[in-house]
């Protein structure tokens, strides 16, 4: 019995060295992953559903052009499609083996992403100081659920990008952490994908 | 201090009713009894590494089951109190707010926390073993899926006792959901029960796709799968695409109470009938989610049964697709009352019936299995037997519910109730009691009692029909659902009683049941076989009890109903000869993760329910540092080498080595 133990202990090791006997694994985990996004895509669009429905719900209160200040709302437009676009670049450093380029791009991409969130915060402390809060009217309601999820979605992906960060540089560059950067990438081009429409539908089209 | 205390308590249980008393006592009974067995028989330990931790789809499955069971008997408990109630007229055994909160809980338990688990149970146990893999494609989130859904149940079955159940219909309608008419905590419960369990159900679907896709066996194309992990796979699709619209609308809900906002609310510029729409795109997927598996079974035993293949197996696939599909295209028949004009619900009419035209064509298929077959009749096959006429009753007084002008006779009425009991009850529970009975011998090792089982069978069936046929005329005689009580005047006592008497015959039926198990158990007959049925596909190539790794090297397919096949080929005495063990086995590790992090969601819930953010903030938080101290951990997985493999099954094979 000893014996089976000791065997399973140098198999083991084997498996930790080269840890690949299983190809399809990782792949397997970002072919889930892009299941997973669709099932978010169906979150998003039930809320731009709910969003186009009751945009028109003001209850004498504020509407679209009350409230947008197109300004604000265009720079951090291009902010986060430059993160989405250093993502991009973080993936491209690691394909060439450059774990402090990755690392490099990644942080970038956080940087950008927590500007993000920050000017989205500023905004909203904004609407609310100026009376427009979520219990104002169906429109509101709509447009903070739907904004605010997005801004989750990117906080999580903060936390998740910084975890995964650590990550690399005590790892390195292996099967692993390849998918996982390539799953969270993914995430984030989504975000920017979904920020696209809110921008066009919320802001673009209320204003215009 | 004391005062506060107590008016505290009185607030936060619920109190002044003896039967909640009763709940109140049993509960801590129960606890108490539990905590003192395991330490008494120093089982702690045991039960945290062989179940609470476990990855292993088996033992997951097996878990879902017993819990759907727990709350077959909750909300069959639920149901006799209402039957009991509307046996005679002018009866006041229970008073009518309570009354709303037990045909509430007894359509949320009955859909999701029984029908819901109790088909996740099956997807584990027998997904993998049919499809011939060794595991689910993501271990780790199918014990979180699971523990989610429990957490959730637990969460939601303790409003009972703690600050009041839900009382708003089993779909929490606003405005009548709403805060304004709603304030207690039980609408928030309702909630956050149905959340937590919803993302463990929205993974599972997720789980299972990948499984099915991409973990069959060496050349098990998918036009040689079995038919059950092809219906499992149009039941997933379905999840994956309705579950997100519920956890949106769900939390549209919560917001509308929580935080004031205006989504459903008549004030504000809210739209309640925008709820309705949104939780019928889910909730009308969703009994086509529950029963497509059911088919799934019914195939597997059809063929097993009838000793033949599967008549028209292809159309048999198209048709579960394209259910899948329409399912999608027909939420508005549940308000064809409400307004929105001749066009659309002529739409939704067609769209419903054309489900007819798939549903007819499976069961064709089934009744053409069986002619000139040698079909023996043991407890599974009875069920499937038994469901055929069930399920076309039900099925046409589907149609008839379908024609959108009849539908304002009929809207809401009993014919309703008793249309959709007869296709939930005779197709979606007889379908997963086919299949627990079916597989139970995979599971555990031995078979069921025959006999017990065949009295639980016919007192289900002969109770079934007594209790929802004369609903039907009820309905016709103008009954609506929901009402608590009626006069002697209304004539509608004789068929109430008979109603009644049915339901408490399903009562016994269910305890039958129970005494098979217990019975079962202690008179243990074991399978050494492995294929007590004579089985046709993979699962019953291996030992029962599968082992943990179940095959020891993985089937090669040729096809459909390839154990059958190989069964064959011996009887000719061309064998394939059996492969040599010689590859160590990928396993995952055992995760105490999946259970804490539930944990946590738990308090979450429990915190947002009762406005408590001392412990719904601490919750999330936790969620976090779980998900995060997984996302670290590395040291995942482990190989069994192959002497233990060997030695395994030398041992389980009933071989010397």
């Amino acid at each position: 019995m000893a014996q089976l133990h000791n065997a399973g202990k140098i198999e083991h090791q084997l498996s930790q060295a080269e840890h690949h006997d299983h190809p399809d694994m990782e792949e397997m985990r970002t072919f889930g992953f892009w299941i997973y996004l669709m099932t978010d895509v169906i979150i998003f669009g039930t809320l731009f559903a709910t969003y186009i429905v009751l945009q028109g719900n003001t209850n004498g209160g504020p509407g679209p052009k009350d409230l947008f200040q197109m300004g604000g709302i265009i720079a951090s437009t291009f902010i986060l499609l430059t993160s989405s676009y250093t993502s991009g670049l973080a993936v491209l450093a690691m394909h060439k083996g450059n774990r402090n380029a990755l690392l490099g791009w990644l942080g970038a991409t956080v940087a950008l992403g927590a500007t993000f969130i920050i000017m989205e915060i500023n905004e909203f402390t904004h609407l609310v100081n100026e009376g427009a809060t979520i219990s104002t009217s169906a429109f509101l309601s709509a447009f903070f659920t739907l904004v605010g999820t997005h801004g989750l979605h990117v906080l999580l992906g903060l936390v998740w990008m910084v975890a995964l960060m650590i990550q690399i540089a005590k790892r390195g560059i292996t099967p692993v952490t390849k998918r996982k950067v390539n799953v969270i990438s993914l995430f984030w081009h989504f975000l920017d994908v979904v920020w696209i429409f809110v921008f066009t539908i919320v802001y673009l089209m209320g204003v215009s | 201090m004391w005062e506060r205390v107590k008016t505290f308590a009185s607030e936060f249980f619920v109190t002044g009713d003896p039967m909640i008393y009763g709940a109140d006592a049993s509960i801590v009974i129960t606890m108490i009894g539990i905590v003192f067995g395991l330490t008494y028989f120093n089982k702690w330990g045991w039960l945290w590494r062989e179940w609470l931790t476990t990855v292993d789809h088996k033992k997951i499955g097996i878990m879902y089951i017993l819990a759907a069971f727990l709350m077959l008997f909750r909300g069959g408990v639920d149901a006799l109190l209402m039957r009991a109630q509307l046996a005679a007229p002018e009866l006041s055994l229970l008073a009518p707010d309570h009354y709303n909160q037990i045909f509430t809980t007894h359509g949320v338990i009955m859909i999701l926390f029984m029908a819901m688990p109790f088909m996740f149970g099956l997807f584990n146990v027998m997904v993998p073993l049919q499809i011939g893999a060794r595991d689910v494609a993501y271990p780790f989130l199918n014990a979180l899926s699971f523990w989610l859904f429990f957490s959730g149940a637990m969460l939601f079955n303790l409003s009972f006792v703690i600050g009041g159940s839900p009382d708003a219909g089993w779909l929490a309608y606003p405005p009548y959901s709403g805060i304004m008419h709603n304030p207690g905590v039980g609408q928030d419960f309702y909630i956050w029960g149905i959340q937590i369990s919803g993302i463990g159900s929205l993974m599972t679907g997720i789980n299972f796709i990948v499984t099915i896709l991409k973990m069959r066996a060496p050349g098990m194309k998918l036009m040689k799968m079995p038919m059950f992990p092809w219906s499992v796979l149009s039941s997933c699709i379905a999840i994956i695409f309705s579950f997100p619209i519920l956890t949106a609308t769900l939390a549209l809900l919560f917001l509308d109470r929580y935080a004031g906002a205006h989504f459903f609310t008549l004030d504000g510029g809210g739209n309640p009938m925008m709820y309705i729409n949104l939780i019928w795109m889910w909730g009308h997927p969703e009994v086509y989610i529950i029963v497509l598996p059911a088919f799934g079974i019914f195939s597997e035993i059809v063929s097993t049964f009838a000793k033949k293949k599967l008549f028209g197996y292809k159309s048999m696939v198209y048709a579960m697709m394209i259910i899948s599909i329409l399912s999608f295209l027909v939420w508005a028949h549940h308000f064809f009352t409400m307004g929105s004009g001749a066009d659309v619900n002529a739409f939704f009419a067609l769209t419903t019936m054309l489900i007819a035209i798939p549903t007819g064509v499976k069961v064709f298929n089934w009744l053409f299995t069986m002619f000139r077959g040698k079909i023996t009749f043991e407890t599974p096959m009875l069920w499937t037997m038994g469901f055929i006429p069930c399920f076309i009753v039900g099925g046409l007084t589907g149609v008839l519910l379908s024609v959108a002008p009849a539908d304002f006779q009929f809207h809401n009425s009993y014919f309703l109730i008793a249309h959709f009991h007869q296709v939930i009850i005779g197709g979606v529970v007889f379908g997963y009691f086919a299949g627990l009975y079916y597989w139970w011998p995979k599971l555990f090792g031995f078979k069921l009692n025959e006999r017990i089982g065949k009295w639980a069978f016919w007192f289900w069936n002969i109770g079934f029909y007594l209790c929802f046929m004369p609903q039907y005329a009820l309905g016709l005689m103008g009954m609506t659902r929901r009402v608590v009580t009626y006069g002697w005047d209304k004539g509608w006592w004789e068929m109430n009683l008979v109603s009644t008497i049915g339901a408490g015959l399903m009562g016994i039926a269910f305890l039958f049941q129970v005494w098979q198990i217990v019975y079962s158990v202690k008179h243990l007959q074991k399978d050494e076989t492995g294929d007590p049925w004579n089985g046709r596909t993979l699962e019953w190539s291996i030992p029962s009890p599968a082992p943990h790794y179940n095959f020891a090297t993985l089937p090669q397919v040729t096809s459909q109903d390839e154990w059958w096949e190989e069964k064959q080929r011996r009887l000719q005495g061309i064998a394939t000869p059996a492969t040599k063990i010689t590859e160590p086995i990928h396993m995952p590790k055992n995760s105490g993760i999946p259970i804490i992090m539930s944990m946590f969601w738990f308090f979450t819930g429990f915190g947002f329910i009762f406005d408590w953010l001392w412990l719904a903030i601490p919750g999330l938080v936790g969620v976090v540092v779980c998900m995060l101290i997984h996302s670290f951990n590395y040291d995942t997985d482990y190989y069994i080498p192959v002497e233990e493999i060997k030695h395994t099954e030398a041992a389980i094979r009933g071989v010397t080595s």
